[in-house]
């Protein structure tokens, strides 16, 4: 066996991983140094993974850069403040869905409103999974969680929607499923400079597929093929064809605009420059 | 056989991912709960099991067959 180039951006001696058995977040971890691997910019010395608290965010610990795990939803603050200590470096955001869009939420809107050259992968695995499996704000409507066990109440935040309404220059969707497409969509949120922002659906068999009866690990993924819909296919489709739990999927938004570091050293110049 | 088969085992943690997604019902889970290959000489090497690993834990090489 060849073994493979993505390992050495592993740290080995965490593995293996102490997700669950059939977890995604596993194969979105994966295409994250794969997408890092297919950009001759970054290496382990100027990349920066940032982390906040959830079962995403024990990726940084298996990922051999620099590394940040944060405090609960405040993985964006901290990786603002690398970015404007050192622009020069490449940071990373690995973050969950009730880290980012709940506990976070409110730092999620304002890095995306600064533009802050990040880019930020969001595990969407729809529960709160590290806790016990409590509804989250991306816990579909009716869907049950320990915290809703008749269903959840409710509504979901659609997290790409979020992003882009709040100033994201980059905006993306993929799933655990479609490995390539994911490992594209991150690579694409790489070469932008500015806030992108990647939403990656994982299965979460233990809290999540559990509860709500969804079956094997292979059976919530092979959901996530039957319902989610390419972008260009999603806008041909007629709305009352938008029915049930399909979702679409791919390259939302990108717009280029200016960035929050060099917004920062315009600043800087209209005040007189920075001392030499 | 046209591949290779390689896992690591201390990584699998029998999911089955790549047993389901297998379009050849190479893979099986044993009786521990970890991956075998039980058909190894259909395995066509498409990589889908590879492709959806969460624990990086199997692997496939395409191997040229020898010349006869």
């Amino acid at each position: 066996m060849i073994e493979r180039s993505y390992e050495k951006y592993f740290r080995q001696n965490h593995l293996p991983h102490l997700w669950c058995p059939g977890c995604g977040n596993g194969i979105a971890m994966k295409a994250i140094v794969q997408a890092i691997e297919k950009k001759p910019g970054f290496t382990q010395d100027n990349t920066v993974i940032v982390s906040g608290i959830g079962c995403s965010s024990r990726a940084s610990g298996y990922m051999n850069f620099d590394t940040l795990h944060t405090a609960h939803g405040r993985a964006i603050p901290f990786a603002t403040g690398i970015k404007l200590a050192r622009p020069d470096l490449n940071v990373i955001v690995i973050t969950g869905d009730g880290d980012c869009t709940a506990i976070g939420g409110n730092h999620f809107i304002h890095g995306c409103r600064r533009n802050v050259d990040l880019t930020v992968v969001l595990f969407n695995n729809n529960i709160y999974g590290m806790t016990g499996g409590q509804a989250s704000p991306t816990t579909p409507v009716g869907k049950k969680a320990t915290t809703a066990p008749y269903g959840s109440v409710d509504r979901t935040f659609d997290a790409c929607k979020l992003a882009q309404a709040a100033g994201a220059t980059y905006v993306a969707r993929s799933t655990a499923y479609h490995v390539p497409h994911l490992v594209n969509m991150i690579a694409g949120g790489l070469d932008n400079k500015g806030f992108s922002f990647i939403e990656a659906l994982v299965q979460c068999p233990t809290a999540y597929g559990r509860k709500n009866r969804m079956g094997s690990p292979a059976n919530m993924m092979m959901w996530m093929r039957d319902n989610a819909v390419m972008k260009a296919a999603w806008d041909k489709l007629p709305d009352e064809k938008k029915t049930g739990e399909k979702f679409p999927i791919g390259l939302f938004y990108s717009q280029s605009d200016i960035d929050y570091d060099t917004a920062y050293d315009e600043v800087i110049e209209r005040a007189g420059g920075a001392k030499k | 056989m046209k591949s290779d088969i390689s896992i690591k085992m201390a990584r699998c943690k029998g999911c089955g991912i790549c047993v389901a997604f297998c379009p050849k019902q190479v893979l099986a889970l044993d009786e521990l709960g970890k991956v075998r290959v039980v058909n190894g000489e259909a395995c066509i090497a498409c990589g889908q099991c590879e492709l959806r690993c969460p624990d990086f834990a199997i692997f496939v090489d395409r191997v040229k067959e020898a010349a006869k």
